[in-house]
């Protein structure tokens, strides 16, 4: 496809974004507080957070919009503080698409070409290619209004891409859409991205659309970052209880460790005298308050009892029937219950609230986190 | 006692849409009345007219005066539009897109020659004009006018501005448009419609007012509205009829240009 | 492009990076105010300041201006009469508005707005233009009166024009759109559900008029009141060419100071009374209305 290959051609000199401890101060409080990170060429780079966890900022900040008050970022390895974002040459996607009210398609896509006064041939040329790859070809005389939220977002996506920028950079670029549209989106920009090989850098506050389209992605909280990695990292060993909180679901049992093991491995005791081995997600000491936070999807319910594994009995105090899975709220005793998710399948017994059900799960996907972390983690 | 209470309120509603309608015709009769007698063939104003004519047009135009005046108002207006619409413009940027200290106070400034009765500033124009050019400058008039309708072109101009998506300037500067490129081609066309139109309300901001040109005009540059004053402290003249439907006339093109501008605006 | 970046600016100690960056950003549009700022500065505030500074300052500060202005009962029989002008209007605005806005509320959107057209276009014609309607219509030989002895209803024409009723009808009708325009920006933000939540409740309509929908509109009806009034008081066109003549309110007064008398430090503290008043009247409206909000209803 010519379109990738000319976009992949102006990759090539290998566009990788390293920010170094940038931070920006408004007022008293900082937006974002020492964010460093190194995002690879040509890799999918999600940025994720609650609204005011800074990762927007941190967008704006690389984009040229809002000026750091320390710290330094590098575009394939130059510094481009002293630069406006006219001459940074990033795409850039914004969240409610921001195409020219008062242009055609054609007008849009090629208005970065026209100010760059690439000859008209030229123009003509990669627009209809861009055209092509957002699947928008007889659309070039459409105003933006006659087009839908989808189509709006293609030719931003288009706009952005023409000019075959160093890294293309995209603020919640779906939210607008409604959910079937959104996940549609979702496959199809992973798909051009891929073909393009391009730089993306991708801020969203959807945990799910973060783990399906990252290569990589950063968990921030508060102008922090959390924690960074790929999606399946983040979602097997959340380093903080924010991480375990924000990024898929969780169930935390309370206890004390009564073994603090080698340091990456621990034993605890739950309220209810039952002892857990898991991973400890920071180096712990023994007596110390812990919780143990487990994926609903991990319990194995009513199998033969096998060494090396945890248990606990249980006893089931709620059913939520969700189609594919059912959703068991299950009393661990000493007042705390945990979530089990199990697979509909044929041979699995449903259960009603009073129901007896021991569970079983392995310690690798149990991980432990200090308690005190939890008033200011969550 | 249900059916008492409901034939009450329908005596009394229909007396409450009666008084509004009467309100509504009071508000607009007299304008269309004198719109109909200036086209009377008679002599005297009556109405109905017993007849219709141009005469009272005609005789408008034939007297050297009055089209004088009508050029010298069609010229304090157009200076005035210029003026206020370019300062009006830099204004409503400032007030909107600046962050400075004491925003609203400086915007109540802009505005507050829209609160300090026209007669005072009027006045004031007066004694300062008068020393430094004397009375008779139409270009006086015109920047007089121009405070007076920088208020309402900085509201209309200023409300268009706020609801400017600010993110198309920015995705215009990552796509690689200078300010000034950006300027040119993004913001104007879209803020084209309102600062058009905000125009327009200058102009007839300028076009309507009296108390200014009236301490200012001197004999040598009477405008349109002066004269009518003047005329009609002697009598009520039919002919005036004449010149007040073609005030009208300014009034409904400019309201209905911007209506248009508005429509072909995002 | 000029060269933009922070890089070019002379680093000032202790400061960041970002922080001149914006105050750049603060100059630039500084300087967008700077020709706007110069015209009112000089054009309006320096004329408006030179007039009140004119009222007390002649060979040395003097009140001498004001003390006659309040120590002659002609002078304050205009003040009288003034206040008592705009107070009349004022009344006659809420008689004739409030049920009109009350009306425009309640009715469909697309009439609604076609009909507050018919308000706001009166607004938009010249004053004088206005008022020359109403002499035509107000004329001993006008419509009013050949149409109420058609009728016959009277037998002498009756002395509408050039009276006190004539400046009182001519004014009333000039302000009612601030009227009706203030009122009903007010009455659209009432919630309707307030009021069907009264008459589910069991209060008939009048009840839920009184006991909710009035309330609610209060500051409507405050801030036309006041709107009205304080235009009121600086009117001078309709009044001067409607009124009788002993009609005389203070802007004519100070008109008539200015380009017969000549006596303009007087002029000049009947404007700073004039101005007082209006600026006063101002501040309290601004409490109860937003000013931009009166013309949102004609967008």
């Amino acid at each position: 496809m010519a379109a990738a290959d000319a976009v992949a051609a102006g990759q090539s000199s290998g566009a990788a974004v390293r920010i170094e401890g940038l931070t920006k101060q408004f007022g008293r409080s900082k937006a974002v507080d020492d964010v460093s990170l190194d995002i690879d060429p040509g890799s999918f780079f999600t940025l994720l957070g609650p609204s005011g966890s800074g990762k927007t900022t941190t967008l704006m900040m690389v984009a040229g919009f809002v000026h750091p008050t320390a710290g330094e970022i590098f575009v394939g390895g130059r510094p481009v503080a002293g630069l406006p974002p006219q001459e940074r040459q990033l795409g850039m996607v914004f969240q409610n698409y921001a195409v020219f009210p008062h242009l055609t398609v054609f007008q849009n896509i090629a208005f970065p070409l026209e100010v760059r006064r690439t000859p008209g041939a030229d123009i003509r040329r990669r627009v209809g290619e861009m055209l092509e790859l957002v699947r928008l070809s007889g659309y070039e005389q459409r105003l933006p209004r006659q087009l839908s939220g989808g189509e709006q977002q293609r030719v931003a996506l288009a706009r952005a891409l023409v000019f075959r920028p160093r890294v293309l950079l995209m603020d919640e670029p779906l939210a607008a859409l409604d959910k079937n549209l959104r996940t549609h989106m979702q496959g199809e920009l992973k798909q051009i991205q891929q073909r393009l090989h391009v730089t993306v850098v991708y801020v969203t506050h959807d945990q799910e659309e973060a783990l399906t389209m990252s290569d990589r992605l950063a968990v921030m909280n508060q102008g922090r970052v959390v924690q960074v990695g790929t999606p399946g990292e983040l979602y097997e060993a959340p380093a903080s209880l924010f991480a375990a909180r924000f990024l898929g679901e969780s169930s935390f049992i309370a206890g004390t460790v009564v073994d603090a093991g080698d340091g990456s491995a621990a034993r605890m005791r739950t309220g209810a005298g039952v002892e857990l081995s898991g991973r400890a997600a920071s180096p712990l000491r023994v007596g110390q308050a812990v919780l143990a936070g487990i994926r609903p999807e991990k319990f194995l319910v009513d199998g033969a009892p096998a060494a090396g594994m945890n248990h606990s009995p249980g006893r089931v105090t709620g059913a939520v029937y969700a189609g594919d899975t059912t959703r068991y709220t299950v009393d661990i005793g000493a007042g705390e219950a945990v979530t089990v998710k199990l697979q509909n399948q044929m041979r699995a017994r449903t259960r009603a609230a009073g129901d007896a059900m021991a569970l079983s799960w392995h310690p690798a996907e149990t991980v432990l986190f200090p308690a005190e972390a939890a008033a200011h983690g969550g | 006692m249900i059916g008492s209470e409901g034939q009450r309120t329908g005596l009394g509603t229909l007396a409450l849409y009666g008084v509004a309608g009467l309100v509504l015709l009071l508000l607009i009769a007299p304008i269309v009345i004198v719109a109909i007698v200036s086209f009377s063939s008679a002599e005297s104003l009556t109405f109905p007219p017993p007849g219709f004519s141009l005469r009272w047009y005609e005789r408008f135009l034939a007297l050297p005066g009055w089209r004088r005046a009508l050029w010298v108002s069609v010229q304090v207006a157009t200076i005035t539009m210029v003026l206020a619409t370019l300062l009006g413009l830099l204004a409503s940027l400032a007030l909107v897109r600046g962050r400075f200290r004491g925003k609203g106070i400086v915007y109540a400034f802009v505005l507050s020659p829209m609160i300090v009765p026209t007669i005072i500033t009027a006045v004031a124009l007066y004694f300062f004009f008068v020393r430094v050019v004397g009375t008779g400058s139409i270009l006086a008039m015109a920047i007089g006018h121009t405070v007076l309708a920088l208020p309402i072109v900085v509201m209309v101009i200023a409300s268009t501005l706020q609801g400017f998506d600010s993110r198309l300037e920015m995705a215009a500067f990552s796509l690689g448009a200078g300010r000034l490129t950006t300027f040119r081609r993004i913001t104007v066309p879209i803020i084209a419609p309102a600062v058009l139109s905000a125009g327009l309300f200058a102009f007839l901001t300028s076009f309507d007012e009296l108390l200014i040109p009236l301490f200012l005009a001197g004999v040598e540059a009477e405008t349109l509205s002066v004269r009518i004053w003047n005329s009609l402290l002697l009598e009520v003249d039919p002919m005036i009829a004449a010149v007040s439907t073609l005030f009208v006339v300014v009034t409904m093109l400019v309201l209905g240009i911007s209506a248009l501008l508005r429509r072909a605006g995002p | 492009m000029a060269a933009d970046g922070a890089g070019a600016a002379a680093p000032i100690v202790g400061t960041t990076p970002d922080q001149i960056a914006e105050a750049r950003d603060r100059r630039r549009h500084l300087l967008l105010l700077a020709p706007p700022a110069i015209l009112l500065v000089f054009i309006f505030v320096y004329p408006v300041l030179g007039l009140l500074g004119q009222s007390v300052y002649k060979d040395g500060i003097t009140l001498r201006f004001y003390q006659r202005l309040f120590a002659e009962p002609v002078y304050l029989d205009v003040l009288w009469l003034t206040f008592r002008t705009a107070a009349t209007v004022t009344l006659l605005c809420l008689v004739l508005g409030y049920p009109l806005a009350y009306v425009l509320v309640g009715l469909p959107a697309r009439l609604q707005r076609l009909l507050l057209i018919v308000v706001v276009l009166p607004f938009f014609v010249s004053l004088i233009v206005r008022t020359y309607a109403w002499m035509v219509l107000l004329g001993r030989l006008g419509l009013v009166n050949e149409l109420l002895r058609k009728l016959s209803l009277i037998a002498e024409p009756l002395p509408l024009l050039y009276s006190t009723t004539g400046a009182l009808i001519g004014m009333t009708y000039a302000l009612l759109p601030f009227m009706v325009l203030t009122a009903f920006s007010v009455m659209k933000g009432i919630d309707g559900g307030l009021v069907r939540a009264a008459h589910s409740l069991g209060a008939g309509r009048w009840q839920a008029f009184r006991k909710i929908f009035l309330p609610l509109s209060m500051p409507g009806i405050a801030g036309g009141m006041i709107l009205v009034f304080i235009m009121s008081l600086g009117f001078f066109i309709t009044p001067r060419l409607m009124g009788g003549p002993s009609d005389l309110m203070i802007a004519m007064l100070i008109e008539h100071e200015v380009e017969l008398t000549l006596n303009w430090p007087f002029a000049s503290a009947l404007a700073a009374v004039l101005l007082l008043v209006t600026l006063v009247g101002f501040f309290a409206y601004s409490r109860l209305v937003r000013l931009e909000r009166m013309f949102e209803g004609t967008r």
